[in-house]
């Protein structure tokens, strides 16, 4: 019998998540169900097209002439951990193929499967949303300490990471949020952390599955706030040492 | 052989004969470091170049052209030498007597010349029509031989933008040798060459290539006088780097006053004005800053080289290109690089002097070039859009060290091969013609082999495949018979002596075929083979339209199944024209290019099975159709990439568009990554790509308020344009292009 993933898209040029050029593939499936989600449309497991191992693995493979500098494959979604089990035998052909595997997500679950496909993955995109245990929960509807026990387990098997967070105006675009953000994940293998700012060019995906988006009155970040919150963890080196 | 003004070059073969690629493999210096070295303009260059910003300006608002000379036939001596009043040159020599004024060159069609002139509110002279009363054009000598096969191919545009009306161009001086050897020398070698034919039997191709020589030797010493006129003595070689351009800028002038081509390539200068710019920096004789103030005038000069054409011919054209095609980088077989300082200078050019189309700057890509190099090429097509890539790990194999770029993509070695420049054929259309078994709806003529309409229900894949070889075959056979025509009649009455006199006298010769409209061919035959076509008759029993039932893969998806079209058709074309012997016996070779006539080949072919309404654009060159490319940017350029070079020698054009948002967050990303996507498109052995990386925004604006955006510069199909250079439909079509985002 054929093994099958359920995938929403996949897109071949991705500068944006994680390393050099990547392959993205976002997977169907969230339990979470963020006011600024711009992938709605991913959040049912099971609404996108069905993959057999072999397809994706043969289109993430074709474009390998462009992983040099550091690229690779990203798995997003959605939540791509909602399929651990069936992106294991394929992170373990692609790492047989030399593949640098990137895994970018909110960290909310936990279970063996994940574990096993935690150790073929050699970058974890952690998506913390929030440093504050109620305002995590009433933005996502999950909760910050699934996303820290997360954290605990990528310490412990050693996995570099990248922080991430959506800077969303009225929510989380306070400095003392990023800089309990920048504590709260500190550690040796954290290479970097990515505020990226919340946009509204999937506004018209909510608007699509007839849902309304709580979010859809805040404006954008300017780009001065982004530079200033990020100014403010700049001058943390990549490794959470204070340069002096 | 030795001369004084080599001294400190190292000795070599090419002091023994005239081989300027031995000069530069034993004298070149490759440079590994980055552009920090590089110098702004100077006041002067400013100066100049503002003057020259407004001579174009007062050009744009004349409707395109400043001004004419009506009553000289444009030649090496036919104007007062031209200056820049007011302004103190480096690098001398214009077209005409005053900038931007442009002459006239009725050998390829008096007819053109005559019509160009009104168009723009002058009247040609009496002098010039009556004198070519008396003298046949090339125009007139095609014309005379033309069967009504291939008039009619012509008037419904299955074959279109033949070179039968215009200078065909593609012929690449080694405009080099004037400046290593002296013009002297070079006559005298092509004294003895023909010193050497005159014992052969006189014969028609011994004949032919005798007076080919002696008209060679007259534009030499025409070429002397030229210079003469602006203090120069070019019959001995160059000195220092200022004479070496000058000495070389003055036989690519000679050739763009004596021919109007439609593509005037420069070849491959930078590296080999290195060599001198080394010379003088260690000598003293230069300052970094004088080296780049030379390459800054020169380019100036090149910018401002102008050929009067029609407004049909720029529809077909757009943007009054010259393809003053300058091929930059690339390896020598001894892997070594051929990058230098020079080629820094140049793309340098485009900060000095700001982003232009011209010359034509064509990076030829290795995996082995220098890092530094390719970044800073990635960095000049972020800031400026105006760089192509070709991919020279690919070409080097074939074409040697030293080969150029004549137009866009069609590579050749300089001055040892040239080129019978051939258009292109419209496939969407002729593939139209097979299904109507010869009748073509959009004129109602009756064209090729006669055959039942296809009309019987649903489109079997086999049977249109089928019907489809006979017309291809048809169609290659007439093609190459009026290719044979053309440039029998070109080398007769418009024959280009002086680049020619630039060339070894034996030369090797391709005869280049085009493809147009390849990615709707592709895509009509997969729809045919994988959903369901059926075709709606019109009431006189003609297919006019297709209705399609279901999905069928796309080309630029790198699906296979659909590229693999793209393979067969191209490969099939090529074998068919080999069935058809040529002029001269040159080298049958085939192009997937279309420059912008993508958008006049759409608007003469019906709808066709893709789904493609009729008159509506093709895709440009070798490009995915519009908007169908959906599996993201690196999946649109490995179909392209599969495109085989071994079938297409004269070029496989392709324009990536991309946002810069789309390459990264910020400049070290998109650098780093652009390099990346060079790297890994061309390690498929892909050949070419235009890079443009902007916003589509920013293109609508520009649209709409032009005069914000005086020197915004895209690449196009193989060349790079002025946009507001374009008019309305092709702005249009431009901005329908896929433009790649990541989300």
């Amino acid at each position: 019998m054929t093994k099958h993933i359920n995938i929403h898209s996949v897109e071949s040029l991705g500068a944006l998540d994680g390393p050099g050029l990547r392959t993205v593939v976002f997977l169907t499936g969230c339990p979470l169900r963020c006011q600024y989600c711009h992938n709605p449309d991913t959040w049912m497991l099971g609404s996108g097209i069905d993959y057999s191992y072999e397809e994706l693995i043969s289109q993430v493979l074709k474009m390998k002439p462009y992983f040099k500098n550091g690229g690779g494959v990203t798995f997003s979604g959605g939540e791509p951990l909602m399929q651990s089990d069936v992106l294991i035998p394929i992170a373990k052909r692609l790492k047989s193929e030399g593949i640098h595997i990137a895994l970018d997500t909110a960290g909310v679950l936990w279970n063996d499967s994940i574990k096993a496909l935690l150790q073929l993955v050699d970058l974890v995109l952690l998506d913390v949303k929030h440093t504050d245990h109620t305002t995590f929960t009433e933005l996502t509807k999950g909760t910050l300490d699934d996303t820290l026990f997360f954290l605990e387990q990528l310490k412990k098997y050693q996995k570099p990471y990248w922080i991430r967070q959506v800077i969303v105006p009225t929510i989380n675009n306070v400095q003392q949020q990023v800089l309990t953000l920048e504590k709260m994940t500190r550690s040796p293998l954290r290479e970097k952390i990515e505020l990226l700012p919340f946009h509204k060019t999937g506004l018209y995906k909510w608007h699509a599955l007839g849902l309304a988006c709580p979010l859809e009155k805040i404006p954008e970040p300017t780009t001065s706030e982004m530079y200033l919150l990020s100014a403010l963890i700049s001058d943390t080196d990549h490794r959470g040492r204070m340069s002096s | 052989m030795t001369n004084t003004a080599w001294n400190g070059f190292t000795q070599g073969e090419w002091q023994t004969c005239i081989d300027v690629n031995n000069f530069i493999i034993t004298n070149r210096s490759p440079f590994y470091g980055n552009e920090t070295f590089l110098e702004p303009p100077t006041q002067r260059t400013t100066d100049l170049l503002n003057h020259f910003n407004t001579l174009k300006n007062e050009e744009l608002q004349r409707g395109g052209v400043l001004d004419i000379d009506t009553e000289q036939v444009s030649s090496l001596l036919s104007y007062e030498k031209g200056l820049i009043k007011g302004h103190r040159e480096l690098i001398y020599g214009l077209q005409t007597d005053a900038p931007l004024k442009r002459g006239v060159n009725p050998f390829g069609g008096i007819r053109m010349a005559r019509q160009a002139c009104e168009a723009y509110g002058h009247q040609l002279s009496d002098s010039i029509e009556d004198h070519f009363k008396y003298k046949t054009t090339h125009n007139e000598g095609v014309f005379r031989i033309y069967s009504e096969d291939i008039r009619k191919l012509r008037k419904s545009g299955v074959i279109t933008g033949l070179p039968d009306a215009y200078g065909r161009g593609r012929v690449i001086g080694d405009y080099r040798r004037i400046a290593l050897y002296g013009v002297d020398h070079l006559i005298a070698e092509k004294e003895l060459d023909k010193k050497n034919l005159s014992k052969d039997t006189m014969l028609e191709q011994t004949i032919q290539l005798s007076e080919e020589l002696y008209r060679q030797i007259d534009f030499l010493r025409k070429l002397k006088e030229m210079a003469l006129a602006y203090g120069h003595d070019i019959s001995v070689p160059a000195k220092n780097s200022l004479e070496a351009v000058q000495w070389t800028y003055y036989g690519y002038l000679g050739a763009i006053k004596e021919q109007n081509g439609a593509a005037m390539s420069l070849g491959r200068v930078s590296t080999f004005f290195d060599i001198y710019a080394e010379r003088d920096l260690a000598q003293g004789v230069f300052l970094e800053i004088d080296i780049q103030e030379i390459f800054d005038d020169f380019i100036i000069k090149l910018r401002m080289a102008r050929q009067l054409r029609t407004p049909d011919y720029n529809e077909l054209f757009a943007g009054d290109p010259l393809w003053i095609t300058e091929a930059i980088g690339g390896m020598s077989e001894d892997g070594k690089t051929l990058v230098t300082k020079s080629s820094f200078r140049f793309l340098h050019s485009l900060t000095n002097l700001g982003a232009a189309p011209e010359p034509n700057m064509t990076v030829l890509w290795s995996e082995d070039l220098p890092v530094a190099f390719k970044k800073y090429c990635a960095k000049q097509s972020i800031a400026t859009d105006a760089i192509q890539y070709e991919n020279d790990d690919l070409m080097r194999p074939i074409y040697g060290n030293d080969y150029g770029i004549a137009c866009c993509v069609s590579a050749m070695r300089i001055g040892k091969e040239m080129q019978f420049f051939g258009a292109r054929s419209n496939l969407p259309k002729a593939l139209l013609l097979a299904l109507n078994g010869g009748y073509d709806t959009m004129t109602g003529m009756a064209i090729g082999p006669q055959l039942p309409v296809m009309a019987d229900g649903i489109l079997d894949y086999e049977d249109v495949r089928a019907r489809l070889d006979i017309y291809l075959e048809w169609l290659c056979e007439q093609y190459v018979q009026a290719m044979n025509i053309i440039h029998y009649m070109h080398d007769k009455y418009a024959y280009e002596k002086l680049q020619m006199a630039l060339h070894d006298t034996e030369v090797h010769r391709y005869m280049a075929f085009g493809i147009a409209g390849l990615s709707v061919l592709v895509d009509s035959l997969s729809a045919i083979k994988y959903a369901t076509v059926r075709p709606v008759i019109d009431d006189q029993g003609y297919i006019s339209d297709f209705n399609v039932v279901g999905d069928y893969p796309m080309y630029g998806n790198d699906l296979d199944v659909a590229d693999d079209i793209a393979v067969d058709i191209t490969t099939a074309f090529i074998e068919k024209l080999k069935h058809y012997p040529t002029y001269r016996n040159a080298e049958h070779t085939l192009s997937i290019l279309t420059i912008t006539s993508n958008v006049v080949y759409g608007k003469k072919t019906g709808a066709t099975p893709d789904g493609r309404k009729a008159e509506t654009p093709f895709a440009p060159g070798a490009n995915p159709m519009h908007g169908r490319d959906s599996n993201g940017a690196l999946a649109s350029l490995n179909s392209v990439a599969k495109i085989p070079y071994d079938a297409c020698r004269d070029g496989v054009s392709c324009t990536f568009s991309v946002t810069p948002a789309t390459l990264g967050n910020n400049e070290i990303m998109q650098t780093d990554n652009l390099v990346t996507i060079l790297d890994g498109y061309f390690g498929q052995q892909a050949h070419h790509v235009n890079v443009n990386v902007l916003n589509r925004d920013m293109l609508i604006d520009a649209m709409n308020h032009p005069e914000k955006y005086p020197t915004l510069t895209i690449r196009v199909s193989g060349y790079a344009v002025n946009f507001n250079r374009l008019n309305r439909a092709q702005q249009e079509e431009v901005l329908s292009r896929t433009y790649h985002q990541a989300l």
